[in-house]
């Protein structure tokens, strides 16, 4: 592992493992290994869906201690996230952000912007740039 | 399925743990195409196995649960939903049951109307919804209403499948079902139906040992 620990950490939590690997393979040709990064993708039995599990072990691997941003496509991911955020405990879920940015555009943007060493807030700020609220 | 009547008192309670458990996994297999039917009409068909595999789960591990203090058992139940269900329907249903054990440890002289009404405002906010979206929601709040108004089980139980019937004629405010707008009016909502088949089952497995 040679990531930078210090750059904030990417996840990225699709219905599909198929569109989640795609996307953090477009995160990784734009980053390379600056930023830590993890995908997860498929419900627990290997179908369409997400699997909190899956995220909490996601996210565990994208940990860096400026934080970890996550993308996510449908709302089972979204609310698959929240609980897994819950379950991390309090000391770093006040450190993980659900992004509301579309999970390829998103993540891409929030990467490039991790990799030169941004603030979680920054980084998320950037990549909800996306989405006019 | 024999229905087996206990001698009075009723059963102690990690028997009924487990008649629950089991009540509510049959629940759930009996109706599995009928909630992946409606789900595939206003979402993405997969409600009635997700549920299936939560209940499996839920079931494979009764005998654990049944030898846990009640607040533990609502808890570690809530987690094994939340990690086997894999849809939107996993967190809804596995907050339900940790917020019930969190309340009951919290609170051990809460009677259940109270608990029960606080663990569906903590379902309400982790879906970031309201009743009248077309949720589960739609069955829990009336049954929290009820228990408030100390209904009693078995008429309870009656009642219940009335509550998702009234999600037909919602227009989906949240979830996948959304996306079709007033074309998701006129179906059933999948959640509140598989919600009604598990509360309905936990009520009348509850009215049969006479616990309230």
């Amino acid at each position: 592992m040679t990531e930078e620990r210090e750059n904030v950490g990417i996840v990225i939590v699709s219905h599909s493992p198929l569109v989640a690997k795609g996307a953090a393979d477009m995160v990784r040709q734009m980053v390379g290994d600056s930023v830590p990064l993890a995908w997860c993708g498929g419900n627990p039995a290997g179908g369409l869906g997400t699997d909190t599990g899956a995220i909490l072990k996601a996210i565990e691997e994208a940990w860096s201690e400026a934080g970890v941003a996550v993308f996510v496509d449908l709302g089972g991911a979204e609310t698959n996230s929240e609980m897994a955020i819950e379950m991390i405990g309090k000391g770093r879920a006040a450190r993980i952000i659900i992004c509301n940015a579309p999970i390829v555009e998103g993540a891409v943007i929030a990467a490039a912007e991790a990799s030169g060493g941004a603030s979680l807030a920054k980084v998320v700020a950037t990549a909800q740039e996306l989405s006019p609220s | 399925m024999i229905v087996v009547r206990d001698p009075r008192p009723a059963l102690n309670p990690s028997a009924l743990m487990g008649r629950v458990i089991v009540a509510c996994r049959d629940a759930i297999v009996a109706q599995e195409a009928y909630l992946s039917d409606l789900d595939r009409a206003i979402g993405d068909g997969d409600h009635g196995i997700n549920m299936r595999r939560g209940l499996d789960a839920l079931a494979a591990e009764q005998h654990r649960l049944a030898g846990m203090p009640l607040s533990e058992a609502m808890s570690a139940a809530g987690t094994i939903l939340v990690m086997s269900i894999g849809g939107a329907a996993g967190p809804l249903y596995g907050t339900l049951l940790l917020e019930i054990g969190k309340g009951l440890a919290a609170n051990p002289s809460a009677g259940i109307a109270e608990v029960f009404q606080q663990a569906v405002v903590a379902v309400a906010r982790r879906g970031k919804s309201a009743p009248g979206e077309k949720t589960l929601l739609d069955v829990l709040y009336p049954i929290s209403d009820e228990l408030m108004n100390n209904t009693r089980l078995p008429l309870l139980a009656g009642k219940i499948q009335g509550f998702a019937d009234m999600t037909i004629d919602m227009k989906a405010m949240r979830g996948r079902a959304s996306f079709l707008g007033a074309r998701s009016v006129g179906h059933m909502d999948p959640g509140a139906a598989s919600c009604a088949l598990l509360c309905a089952a936990i009520c009348r497995e509850l009215a049969e040992a006479d616990v309230a």
